[in-house]
């Protein structure tokens, strides 16, 4: 029973924490840019706002338009679910595997590439073609990282590789050290931060992912907007997961998920205000420059691999 | 011997491969110089690590003549060299930096399988980091190959010679002190002769692009 | 005090002071005052070797055997007669406006510099230092090469020196597994790195090791022999560089190179148990005999023609050494020091020839013996010897080649004789229009430094002839230290 009520818990505080994280990122941007700010609750204002407004479609909507909006939010929330946040042990962190959450966000992109494209305005077909290239790309770089963690683990469960990494003694290990900047670019891709795009622009042909929920309003666009809070929180967790697991427990008292609470509050503060930095210092990329970077990430994750195999660590 | 020496020395080595790497992906000749500097920093730490684990004192001896020659001195030399020159230009490559990067992970896997044979022989505190410098080795030559311009050409020289002393220090601590002192003259005095020709070349072509010295061709 | 010192000293010496004077008239006449102080020396050294057998110098740290002695003795005596031709060579050239006091003055020093990492190369017995001073020779002629500052010369060096310089670098890695190898069976208290001491010990190093460690120093110092497909180099610095250096180059610095590789030869075939090394000398050795011979057929300009010359006899010679067997390597040590003493002397009558005529392009260089029948006669017994006429030296010494592999490897004799055959029609048909037929050169101002020609030549002949007995016996003794 105390299972099920851990694991209610975590999803809970990952649903409710996700957009806390993106209002925390906004804010120090702006703070880093010498602006006031609209406050770290703004999003949960923004999602009232949206919730109690009415959804208008486009005639020429299908019912895939209706549906996906769900059927990302679902995604997103069973990934932010799965992902040992606070504890290796709770029901759902068996089926935490790596490839099956790369799979999950595959799943998720595919879909909202059609959503866009299914409307037929001409910014829905560039952001989906822009988000496939991405996608294409950042995809087998994430899967490069997960491998050098699996190497280290001999496993692709998640809840292995934290177990590995935070039981034993500290140690340095050069393919992570690797693993970790390739996860670092991969992360701001998929997300859409700059350097590869803007979040906060309102120029629709520099837009990438805000191109693809260009049509959606109302209830879809809340929770279309959860679904990003949400993704960014799974890909923070993720990196917390692989990089620095200390503070995830490993039973399911309460008094220990509590702790492994605070400790998950702390860390996503920290990358979040690293994630401000990063964003305020770079410049955004041009577009023919993002499978490039794409191409770094993909490298530093393959030469992660190698140096494993050839260091033994 | 502390575990925590032998992970920062492999730590050094796998920074080591990532300086090569970027210093293909670089686009602007100063950002080549400052990698240098940093990768000459980073075999001065990897040396002193390796004095300090295996109590050779003739290494921290080596490692101050790296720090000296090779993250101050050759930088700034060819700091002067490219303002004197006055050539800021962007890296001219023959195949594009993605193509090369490619390239270069297959140099880095025909290297470790080279040298894992050898590593399981050595008896050296960390045998894997022979298979790295030797990847660095080859990273430097095919920049070397797939650079058009004379000084990327030079700087993959030098970066070379640093990944061989790295490969010295990590599989045999070092080499005796003569041999080193004459390895880092022979390089002092290619440096000099280096930037003399570039020089040369500059007045002779008016342009520091290698594609000019192609016109010595059979018959 | 060792008789060694002196034959290191004096060019040290010479570099010094001609460093700070070679820029004066009198800097050609110090340069061969130098010269012949080291080869004074060196035949002091002969004599002292002829008496007493093999010596150590300088606590070990140098060592002179049958193998390296002659090497010694045929590298100063070389530097000096190169040294002879000098004087009247840039002389013209000076007054051509081609050099100017100061590049005479680099050029001097430089060359005394080159001669003495030659000489060091040859007669240390640390192979870390073998490396240092490869790599300092290689700078040396680096900066012989580009003297004259023209655009294609300087092209040329550079070439050179990128070429050479990640050759050198593979042999420093070889080096660095070659210690690594030699660290894990030599005792404390040895110098891991001495020749010597590394081979008493070559059945103890690790094949492993030892293979790929000879990989990369075959490839490393295989390039500054100008073994193909590593030998771009070679014709342009031969073709741009002056002539004293093209003749140094070709009859001196291969040859210290091919020293290096067959050092690290013998301590590979003690190491291993099959005969890996010679396979890849025998393999590349055919391949430069092939390139050198079919390059020769596309030559325009004299020099170029005679490096590509160069390149098959030292494919040749590494054939030899590879096959292995005392009657190839005692072939391969003769051939190295007639093919440096014939190939200088076609040097010096091909720069008389090339400055008689204005121009290196042979089509440019008609009937020479009308002109100046020493220069003539000399470029034409210097080819008909090169190309292995008998009764000089290099007929000989190819003879002995061809029977061994006839007996050895059969399969490679045919190649060989395709080589030589086209390398001989090549040359000869483009060297007799040369030397006989309508004239277009003029005379020189100067009087040419025939002298060198015709020694060297006439040494060449001898050894067709007849070998003298120290000789004999030292390259029997190199043979057998060799193996195979």
């Amino acid at each position: 029973m105390s299972q099920l009520l851990s694991q209610v818990f975590a999803t809970l505080s990952a649903l409710l924490l996700a957009p806390l994280l993106l209002g925390w990122v906004d804010q120090s941007r702006a703070w880093l840019a010498n602006r006031s700010g609209p406050g770290i609750l703004q999003p949960y204002r923004t999602l009232h706002k949206l919730f109690n407004k009415e959804s208008v479609m486009a005639d020429t909507a299908s019912p895939l338009f209706r549906f996906v909006p769900y059927l990302i939010f679902g995604c997103m929330l069973l990934a932010s679910a799965i992902i040992p946040t606070l504890s290796t042990d709770l029901p759902l962190a068996r089926a935490a595997d790596a490839i099956a959450l790369v799979g999950l966000f595959a799943l998720a992109r595919v879909f909202l590439a059609l959503a866009a494209m299914d409307i037929g305005t001409a910014f829905g077909t560039l952001g989906a073609r822009r988000e496939m290239l991405i996608g294409f790309l950042a995809e087998p770089a994430l899967l490069t990282v997960l491998f050098s963690s699996s190497l280290i683990a001999n496993s692709t469960a998640l809840k292995t590789i934290v177990n590995k990494v935070s039981q034993n003694e500290f140690t340095i290990y050069p393919s992570l050290v690797f693993a970790a900047m390739a996860f670092v670019l991969v992360f701001l891709a998929e997300n859409a931060r700059v350097p590869v795009d803007n979040p906060a622009t309102h120029l629709e042909l520099t837009m990438i992912h805000e191109a693809l929920i260009l049509e959606y309003s109302g209830r879809h666009l809340a929770l279309l907007e959860w679904a990003a809070a949400l993704k960014l929180f799974a890909y923070s967790t993720i990196g917390i997961a692989l990089f620095l697991p200390w503070g995830i427990t490993g039973g399911m008292d309460p008094q220990r998920v509590i702790l492994a609470l605070v400790f998950l509050i702390l860390k996503l503060a920290l990358l979040g205000v690293i994630l401000a930095l990063v964003e305020t210092l770079s410049a955004k990329l041009r577009i023919f420059r993002v499978p490039e970077f794409l191409a770094t990430a993909f490298l530093l994750g393959v030469i992660g691999m190698l140096t494993h195999i050839l260091l033994g660590s | 011997m502390s575990n925590i020496s032998i992970q920062l020395i492999n730590l050094f080595a796998a920074f080591l491969l990532m300086l090569a790497f970027a210093m293909l992906a670089q686009r602007r000749v100063l950002n080549l110089v400052h990698i240098y500097a940093l990768q000459g920093f980073t075999v001065v730490a990897a040396t002193s690590v390796v004095a300090y684990v295996t109590h050779q004192d003739h290494l921290y001896f080596s490692a101050v003549m790296t720090l000296v020659l090779k993250v101050f001195f050759i930088p700034w030399v060819l700091h002067r060299l490219i303002k004197r020159l006055n050539v800021r230009w962007d890296v001219e490559t023959l195949i594009n930096i993605p193509s090369t990067m490619l390239v270069g992970i297959v140099l880095v896997v025909f290297a470790f399988n080279l040298a894992l044979p050898v590593s399981r022989l050595s008896s050296s505190v960390s045998p894997g980091t022979l298979g790295i410098a030797l990847a660095c080795v080859l990273l430097s030559f095919m920049m070397m190959i797939t650079r058009s311009k004379a000084i990327p050409q030079v700087i993959g020289f030098l970066s070379m010679e640093n990944a061989l002393v790295f490969a010295a220090t990590s599989a045999t601590y070092g080499m005796p002190m003569v041999v080193e002192l004459g390895i880092a003259l022979d390089v002092l005095v290619g440096v000099f002769i280096l930037g003399l020709f570039m020089f040369q070349i500059r007045e002779q072509f008016e342009s520091l692009d290698i594609s000019h010295l192609e016109n010595l061709k059979e018959g | 005090m060792s008789p060694l010192l002196p034959v290191l000293v004096s060019p040290l010496l010479g570099f010094v002071v001609l460093a700070a004077m070679g820029h004066r008239v009198q800097g050609r006449n110090v340069n061969v005052v130098f010269s012949f102080g080291t080869f004074l020396a060196a035949s002091i050294l002969t004599v002292r070797i002829v008496a007493d057998g093999p010596i150590f110098a300088l606590d070990g740290q140098f060592f002179i055997d049958s193998l390296n002695i002659f090497l010694v003795t045929l590298t100063a005596f070389i530097g000096f007669t190169t040294s002879l031709f000098s004087r009247p060579y840039m002389r013209i050239e000076e007054e051509r406006g081609k050099m100017t006091p100061n590049r005479m003055r680099l050029y001097f020093s430089m060359y005394q510099l080159f001669s003495f990492c030659m000489l060091l190369a040859l007669s240390t017995n640390n192979m870390g230092i073998l490396w240092v001073s490869m790599e300092a020779a290689t700078l040396t002629t680096v900066l012989l090469v580009s003297v004259y500052r023209t655009p294609s010369s300087l092209e040329a060096a550079w070439k050179y020196f990128i070429l050479c310089g990640v050759g050198i670098a593979q042999a420093l890695l070889g080096t660095i597994l070659l210690y690594m190898a030699a660290q894990r069976v030599i005792l404390e208290g040895e110098n891991p790195l001495l020749w010597t001491n590394l081979n008493e010990v070559k059945f103890l190093l690790n094949p492993v090791i030892m293979s790929l460690a000879f990989v990369f120093l075959f490839v490393g110092y295989g390039t500054k022999v100008g073994l193909a497909p590593l030998h771009n180099w070679l014709p342009d610095a031969h073709a741009e560089g002056p002539t004293p250096i093209s003749a140094v180059l070709s009859g001196l610095l291969l040859n210290v190179a091919l020293y290096a590789v067959i050092r690290c030869k013998v301590l590979t075939d003690g190491a291993l148990e099959n005969n890996f090394a010679g396979h890849l000398m025998v393999g590349f050795g055919l391949l430069s005999v092939l390139v050198g011979a079919f390059s020769l057929l596309r030559q325009r300009d004299i020099k170029r023609m005679f490096s590509y010359s160069s390149i098959e006899h030292m494919g040749l010679m590494t054939f030899a050494f590879g096959m292995g067997g005392p009657i190839a390597n005692f072939a391969g040590l003769l051939h190295m020091t007639v093919h440096a003493l014939t190939k200088s002397a076609i040097f010096y009558a091909v720069g008389h020839a090339a400055q008689k005529a204005g121009s290196q392009v042979m089509e440019n260089i008609r009937g020479l013996i009308k002109v100046s029948p020493t220069v003539g006669w000399g470029l034409m017994m210097g080819t008909l010897a090169i190309l292995g006429m008998p009764p000089f030296g290099i007929f000989a010494s190819e003879f002995l080649i061809l029977t061994s592999a006839m007996r050895q490897l059969p399969w490679a004799t045919p190649i060989l004789l395709l080589g030589l055959g086209v390398a001989f029609a090549a040359i000869f048909s483009r060297v007799q229009p040369m030397v006989f037929g309508e004239t277009t050169v003029k005379r020189l101002p100067h009087s040419p430094a025939l002298l060198p020609v015709f020694l060297h030549l006439g040494i060449a002949l001898m050894l067709g002839l007849y070998i003298p007995g120290y000789l004999q016996t030292w390259f029997i003794q190199a043979a057998k230290i060799i193996g195979g």
